[in-house]
């Protein structure tokens, strides 16, 4: 019998099931775009048929990554901008777990930046939510990789001379074969968006803009916005990383004019997760490493193995 | 000259196989009965620069470089020339040469690559004025011109080593049979008859030298390990199946050594980013069910407190390797030194704890890592592993039964999913995986995926389910369990039946010399010598470094009148940390320390010894001798 007989339970599951029974109450401020992306995520798990045992949820540091303690799963709550290698980790141990990492744009497009390129460039099979709300908000509203140029704060009193990062952009440059961008404000295109991004068999990033009413009065609340699968301005192939990279510089220049263009940005479903590849290549077991431990399996021993090379 | 320890250097440019050829050189004495140790020096660059190997054997225990050498290879540096005039390493082709015989012993043997040295070059460096003042034996050969007559230029190695063979007087048999096991085809039979023809041509000079090396024997069956092998070995045999790191001198070793094993053992290995998200990686692959490892040297282990912290808040089993070389900062990259102690106590924030072990030597490498992980998952606290690009470079031989264990891969505290249904859980359905209760400070997990055993593993404060919780009376009782964990590791080792500590000369010796991780065994050869030459001395090995062995260490000091404590760096952190764990013996102890990238030789210990007790500075410059408070 498997040690893990909760992964693959094939049963009707209820989108309450992701609330935890227990305190705390969230802490995010009342308006916080944060209870978009909980909602959006719980109602998509219904929908991708997987159960709070088989998931593994995990997060990085600042209001985002609270995430993990207002959803019931199994969950990791980890350190500023370290979710995506521990969550990578996770999946190549036992691929049966659905996993899927949250940060903020602090976390994951500057201090966790280095780990988001390669995640990406490698394809690992995890469903990656940046909560972007342009703004460090559990710090109380510094600028972060994506406040607009000339945004000031406390820390940036003469504004920022910096661009900001292009998320969508940096994902697609580093090899994610799903991205899309969403808002709080549009539960309906953010949960069908997480449906598609968890069912997707390799790395799905999605850009999830969240309004911080406390620290980032100006940002706009990301309304009106246009869906650019349903504009007829934005006609791409959202296969062809050409097309898909335009309009993502469209994107993600117009927001900072105030139009909040969202949707689906690229999706390439025949690109092989990591896993798969290192499966393929016999780098890694077919069964899942983790189910080892609690079988009965031969464990070898260098003795038998290797130390034959050294006599 | 008499000696029957062979101390053989073979010296050359990084690159042309120096390595590669000792270690033969080593097993194939190994094979013919000997015991072997070897010695690595290198430089931080990859082809030319002079490098050398050294193989100690004799027909008893070596487990230590010796003082100087008595038989020199120079083979040359044929990186040092350049296919243009004008070389790339300017005079560096007769390093080889010239570099290593400050250390050759009186009446050495030497036998030197002539199609490498020129004449005029011999004559700077007035190799035959030496030779006679030292009593050298000097066999000049054309070991590049007989490489290349028979087969490539690079196959003067093998001729260097025939032409040893018949200078000490062994059986070129024992290296023929390692030449067939290791190659095949033309490029076999080009080494064999330059293994041959050179132990021919060496066997004609007329032998003025008497060193002859003896054929010894084994009990059992012997196998030639580094401490990196041993290391890595251990983990297979502990059950880790995942490792993930990022490379860096000398910790490579060991990363490599399970990247090329690991996938036949039906494990995983990553190279990745950055070294925060290997040990991360780690982390997460070991939250997931999964034994895991990482480790690095001091510079990039220096990125791991982060991932190491949040092991020890999360109580994630987690097994992480440090080895260390010269620093502060990238230091000296091949270079060994033993100043990561403190780092690797004290790294990241909090009152963090960890369980630190610095192995002596190749056999307490693969024991105490064994305990490592068995420590990691039983107690769900990161393990680090603490040794040096001495250990890990040095290669000895060991007997083949010593590995033969049985595997280990038990994941500790961890339930099955019958054990979680029976467990306690709170009334929301999540399981109480971080409860306040256990004895010995440890409450059992789950594993991600199992029915039933959801909790939160979170770097924040956390109440029994892993909520993150800022209520005193929980942070307390958090605190005061995570905090207990130690004092029951420390009972559990004190209780076995081997301690990780060793002990070395007469019980009631009047001096001590304490000492840690790669330095013991050379301190022990020289405690024999002290010993031999009327002094009174005994010496314990600590290794373990936290939780301190308190007991033993302080019955050792109250049994001695002065203790040096010898090692690696240049500020005594090991001094510090006894006199910081014991709360006294200030008075008691002073320090000898060599912190020029290169280990102690035993001579060295007796001389700085000696010279302590006078209360003078050692003899030789490349060592320091702190006194105790107060003297």
């Amino acid at each position: 019998m498997s040690a893990f007989t909760g992964i693959g339970e094939d049963r009707e599951i209820d989108q309450e099931e992701f609330t935890p029974g227990i305190e705390p109450q969230a802490t995010w401020c009342p308006g916080c775009g944060d209870f978009g992306v909980l909602k959006a995520l719980k109602g998509a798990m219904p929908e991708v048929g997987r159960t709070p045992d088989e998931t593994l949820l995990v997060t990085g540091i600042g209001c985002s990554g609270k995430l993990s303690s207002y959803f019931e799963s199994y969950g990791f709550h980890s350190i500023h901008g370290r979710a995506l290698p521990v969550a990578r980790a996770a999946k190549l141990a036992n691929p049966g777990l659905e996993v899927i990492a949250a940060g903020g744009d602090g976390d994951g497009y500057g201090i966790g930046g280095n780990h988001f390129m390669h995640t990406a460039r490698e394809n690992h099979d995890i469903t990656y939510i940046v909560f972007n709300n342009e703004i460090f908000g559990l710090t109380k509203g510094q600028t972060s990789p994506t406040s607009p140029k000339g945004h000031k704060s406390k820390t940036q009193p003469h504004g920022s001379a910096k661009d900001p990062v292009r998320p969508m952009s940096l994902s697609l440059a580093s090899g994610a074969s799903y991205i899309a961008r969403t808002a709080a404000v549009n539960p309906r295109q953010a949960q069908e968006v997480l449906v598609e991004a968890i069912q997707h068999d390799g790395f799905a990033h999605i850009d999830f803009l969240t309004q911080c009413p406390t620290w980032n009065k100006d940002a706009k609340e990301y309304v009106p916005y246009t869906d650019v699968q349903d504009s007829e301005e934005f006609e791409f192939d959202t296969g062809d990383r050409r097309e898909a990279a335009e309009a993502m510089y469209e994107a993600e220049s117009r927001l900072y004019e105030g139009e909040v263009l969202t949707g689906r940005f690229y999706h390439d479903p025949d690109r092989p997760s990591y896993g798969e590849e290192k499966r393929a290549q016999g780098d890694v077991p077919e069964e899942p490493v983790a189910e080892r431990y609690f079988g009965d399996g031969e464990w070898e021993r260098t003795a038998d193995e290797l130390i034959d090379r050294h006599t | 000259m008499t000696d029957q320890t062979l101390m053989w250097r073979i010296a050359g440019g990084s690159g042309d196989g120096i390595d590669s050829t000792s270690q033969n050189f080593a097993k194939a004495l190994m094979r013919s009965g000997l015991d072997v140790f070897t010695h690595r020096h290198y430089p931080s660059r990859i082809r030319g620069g002079h490098t050398y190997v050294e193989v100690r054997a004799a027909d008893q225990p070596v487990r230590s470089r010796g003082d100087g050498f008595n038989f020199l290879l120079a083979l040359g540096d044929s990186f040092a020339r350049s296919p243009q005039e004008g070389a790339y390493y300017g005079n560096e082709k007769v390093k080889p040469l010239a570099e290593n015989l400050d250390d050759l012993n009186e009446g050495g043997v030497v036998v030197y690559d002539t199609g490498f040295f020129e004449e005029e070059d011999i004559a700077e460096i007035r190799l035959e004025e030496r030779a006679q003042q030292e009593g050298w034996h000097v066999y000049p050969m054309d070991l590049r011109a007989l490489a290349r007559e028979h087969g490539r230029e690079v196959m003067r190695n093998t001729a260097g080593v025939g032409a040893t063979a018949a200078l000490v007087g062994k059986d070129v048999s024992y290296f023929e049979e390692l030449v067939e096991e290791a190659m095949s085809g033309e490029v076999m039979e080009a080494n064999l008859t330059i293994l041959e023809e050179a132990y021919e041509q060496a066997s004609e000079f007329e032998f003025t030298h008497d060193l002859r090396v003896p054929t010894g024997s084994h009990e059992t069956d012997q196998a030639l390990m580094s401490g990196s092998n041993a290391i890595a070995y251990a983990a297979l045999d502990s059950g880790c199946r995942f490792i993930a790191g990022y490379p860096m001198t000398p910790w490579t070793d060991v990363f490599t050594i399970m990247s090329q094993n690991l996938s036949d053992f039906g494990g995983i290995a990553e190279q990745v980013e950055d070294e925060i998200a290997a040990a991360a990686l780690a982390l997460g692959a070991s939250h997931a069910g999964v034994k895991a490892m990482s480790g690095s040297s001091g510079g990039g282990f220096a990125l791991m407190s982060e991932p190491l912290g949040l092991a020890e808040m999360t109580e994630t089993p987690l097994v992480l390797v440090e080895a260390m070389r010269a620093g502060p900062s990238t230091g000296m990259p091949t270079k060994t030194e033993q100043a990561d102690l403190e780092h690797v106590l004290y790294t990241s924030q909090g009152d963090s704890n960890r369980v630190v072990f610095a192995p002596g030597n190749l056999e307490e490498a693969y024991e105490q890592t064994r305990t490592a992980f068995q420590v990691a998952y039983d107690y769900q606290i990161p393990t680090i592993i603490l040794y040096d690009q001495k250990l890990g470079g040095e290669m000895r031989n060991v007997g083949v039964d010593f590995f033969d264990r049985e595997p280990d891969p038990s994941l500790g505290a961890t339930l099955t999913e019958e054990e979680i249904s029976e467990a306690a859980h709170h009334e929301s359905g999540k399981f109480e995986r971080f409860r306040h209760d256990p004895e010995n400070g440890v409450s059992p997990r789950s594993i991600p995926g199992q029915t039933g055993g959801r909790f939160l593993a979170s770097g924040n404060e956390h109440n029994t389910v892993g909520h993150i919780s800022e209520d005193p009376d929980n942070r307390k009782a958090q605190m005061d369990r995570r905090m207990r964990k130690l004092e029951h590791v420390r009972e559990e080792l004190d209780g076995r039946d081997q301690s990780h500590q060793t002990r070395h000369g007469p019980a009631d010796a009047e001096y001590g010399l304490l000492v840690w991780g790669s330095q013991q065994d050379t301190v022990f050869e020289a405690v024999d010598r002290l010993n031999a030459a009327g002094h009174d001395v005994k010496a314990l090995g600590v290794s373990d470094m936290l939780p301190y062995p308190e007991a033993e260490v302080r019955e050792f000091l109250e049994s001695v009148r002065e203790c040096v404590v010898v090692e690696m760096n240049a500020t005594g952190q090991f001094r510090g940390l006894t006199q910081k764990e014991l709360g006294q013996y200030g008075e008691k102890l002073s320090s000898l320390l060599k912190y020029d990238g290169e280990a102690f030789e035993p001579g060295e210990v007796v001389d700085g010894f000696e010279s302590s007790i006078d209360g003078g500075q050692p003899a030789a410059g490349n060592m320091k001798f702190v006194p105790a408070a107060g003297d």
